[in-house]
């Protein structure tokens, strides 16, 4: 069992990465009820982003991560404007429909750009390789960053939407709209702003991605089962069930994979499987 | 047998192959892979590749044009294959079929071919038992076990004795995985663990660690080509594991000309066997290299491009022997022990199984101006499918 610390910290960094990948999916889910299953289209839009700034303008990797997110958050305000904001009245098949065809288009536009390739970025020195813990144990100086940057995240999410005014009106509106623009909150304004903010939290999750999981067009699709898993047990529209449902995905599937090899690929699915039935709307549920 | 199929044999009853007759005619070739999602690039680099064989040798095949009639199966979707083989035997009346990307998608239509007497060469579809699946079938391409093997007795000879199989867990991760396993006990070596890792993997950090622990002299890893690689040799240089003394091996998958460069690093050292790398030596390779180059700037071929060009050369060899005869029987015959020099080396289609021979190199990534490629320096002649 020499390994459990390890296994332990890997597993806490994986559910970071997946948290830092979905939380945007649960704020624009929950909080204004858009099944956008484009996120990871923002996601990738995000890494793209990086990418470009970081091997083509020279940009350090730290600062493009905040220009990333804010030219995601941009994108996100136009097609709210443009796309989503069409589909808030319809049905979930609608918009379940409407953001799977976005996501094909998404990857030929992409495969039209950049080529069906993988996009590499280069770490700063500093974030590259392992560092030394006491009691002998040894981490990647990438992981560690990334269990930091999700904390940081978690946090400001949190306290953005449950402590301020902002906070409050998005969740106001959510619940009912008609009487929220009766008491003067501007709906359109407020909703094309959470929309953004979702789309941020995508790209930035998708540039901080890059390193362990890599990037190509097909990014969307291929990781959005793991979006839909983490908003799903973890309850949409509640950053903190996000939080919880991704960190315990990851410490089991990591420890899973790790002691049992065998059927580790299955533990993730299982568990998802008995954490919905314990609680059908999610560890935890918006009332 | 079904109502298309009667269709075709009936067609080939009342019109036998006017071959000869009709010189200037084009060859119909009907050309089933991927164009659109995710997998768009397999029909690309296809496409690109009998273009170029084209271009450089005079237009025609056999002296004859040739018309491709393409369709797209946009991924693995056996009944659509199915269906577009019957369309473009009956409908189309095209007198090969080529491509075929994925393997369940080249199983589905076997029956087709047999029936309608058309010949298909595979050019990717690497499921073992394709060319089991009809008569009319000849491939060549590569199997996965055909290059996992030569890896396994490549590590018994370098005197390695305990490596860790880590495949992705579906049919072709088995077949290396076994074909690596069977070659490396024969030359005495021992797989101590065997892990199989679920297709979609986004972190490999617990096989990692695991095998860190394990300890294992070196490491045999097997993913389609794409991300899995990629992910898998960053967290394996994040972990250190050639400084902790653990080689890594793979196939060429992890190789793969659309994904090598994003590996940086974590790629450098890693032994590959693979059939084709696009640094082989050699004029006709060059030829291909340059040809490829100068249509397509910056966007590399692949070995899809390769195999697509070898297409057109192994039907053109094909018909010089026929003496333009077009018939499936005649064809097939022709195909049989037929030998041509491809910008992979020599190859040889088996006379028996229909299945490609050829050689198996040995590749070390390396440096070259500034961009990652596998240079070869090892090889294994004549290497056939060993689970024919």
């Amino acid at each position: 069992m020499s390994g459990l610390p390890i296994v332990l910290f890997d597993g806490v960094v994986y559910g970071m990465l997946l948290f830092l990948m979905s939380v945007g999916l649960s704020v624009t889910l929950g909080l204004m009820g858009v099944v956008n299953l484009a996120h990871g289209s923002f996601a990738a839009m995000g890494g793209f982003a990086s990418v470009v700034l970081t091997s083509r303008f020279g940009v350090p990797f730290l600062l493009a991560l905040p220009v990333a997110a804010a030219v995601t958050a941009l994108a996100g305000a136009v097609l709210e404007r443009t796309l989503f904001r069409r589909l808030y009245r319809r049905s979930a098949l609608d918009q379940v429909l409407f953001t799977v065809g976005m996501i094909y288009v998404w990857i030929a536009l992409g495969t039209f750009v950049w080529g069906a390739g993988q996009q590499a970025v280069q770490l700063p020195v500093f974030l590259q390789g392992q560092v030394e813990l006491p009691g002998g144990y040894a981490v990647g100086r990438y992981r560690a960053f990334l269990l930091l940057v999700g904390a940081a995240v978690a946090l400001a999410i949190f306290l953005g939407i449950e402590r301020t005014r902002f906070g409050a009106r998005v969740r106001a509106a959510q619940g009912d709209r008609d009487m929220a623009s009766g008491i003067g909150i501007r709906v359109d304004r407020l909703f094309a702003a959470t929309f953004a903010l979702g789309a941020a939290l995508a790209g930035l999750g998708g540039a901080l991605s890059i390193p362990v999981l890599g990037l190509d067009p097909t990014f969307p699709l291929k990781y959005l089962v793991f979006f839909l898993i983490v908003v799903c047990v973890g309850g949409p529209g509640t950053v903190l069930g996000s939080l919880v449902a991704a960190l315990a995905i990851g410490i089991i599937d990591v420890a899973g994979k790790y002691y049992a090899p065998e059927i580790g690929g299955f533990v993730i699915y299982a568990l998802v499987l008995l954490i919905l039935f314990w609680r059908p709307n999610g560890i935890v549920a918006r009332a | 047998m079904t109502a298309a199929g009667s269709i075709a044999a009936a067609l080939h009853a009342s019109f036998p192959r006017q071959a000869l007759a009709q010189d200037g005619e084009p060859i119909r070739i009907g050309l089933i892979v991927t164009y659109s999602g995710p997998y768009a690039d397999y029909g690309r680099q296809m496409d690109n590749g009998i273009a170029l064989w084209l271009e450089q040798n005079g237009g025609t095949v056999a002296g004859r044009p040739v018309e491709i009639v393409r369709r797209d199966t946009a991924g693995a979707a056996p009944d659509l294959a199915t269906r577009f083989a019957r369309e473009l035997v009956t409908r189309d009346r095209v007198s090969f079929i080529i491509g075929l990307d994925f393997s369940p998608n080249a199983m589905a239509i076997a029956p087709v071919l047999t029936q309608a007497r058309i010949p298909c060469l595979i050019l990717n579809a690497s499921a073992s038992d394709i060319p089991a699946r009809s008569d009319y079938i000849a491939r060549i391409s590569f199997t996965v076990a055909q290059v996992s093997a030569p890896m396994g007795t490549w590590a018994g000879r370098e005197g390695i004795r305990r490596v860790i199989t880590v495949v992705a867990d579906y049919s072709s991760g088995v077949d290396a995985e076994n074909a690596f396993r069977d070659a490396f006990a024969a030359e005495g070596g021992e797989v101590v663990s065997s892990l199989r890792v679920p297709m979609s993997n986004p972190d490999f950090s617990a096989y990692v660690q695991r095998i860190r622990d394990e300890a294992p002299e070196a490491v045999f890893f097997f993913f389609p080509s794409g991300d899995l690689p990629n992910n898998f040799l960053r967290t394996a240089h994040e972990r250190g594991l050639p400084q902790a003394g653990i080689r890594l091996l793979a196939t060429g998958e992890a190789m793969d000309d659309s994904y090598m460069q994003a590996a940086g690093e974590a790629g450098l050292g890693l032994i590959t066997t693979h059939h084709y790398s696009t640094a082989h030596d050699s004029d006709l390779n060059r030829t291909f290299i340059e040809g490829y180059r100068a249509n397509h700037g910056d966007y590399p071929p692949n070995y899809m491009a390769m195999t697509a060009y070898d297409g057109m050369a192994v039907l053109h060899a094909a018909l010089e022997r026929t003496g333009g005869e077009t018939g499936g029987e005649a064809v097939i015959e022709a195909l049989r022990g037929l030998r041509i020099e491809s910008p992979r080396g020599p190859i040889e289609i088996d006379a028996r199984t229909r299945d490609i021979v050829q050689t198996v190199y040995v590749r070390r990534t390396e440096r070259v101006d500034g961009k990652l490629a596998c240079i070869e320096f090892d090889s294994f002649e004549r290497v056939a499918n060993p689970h024919a």
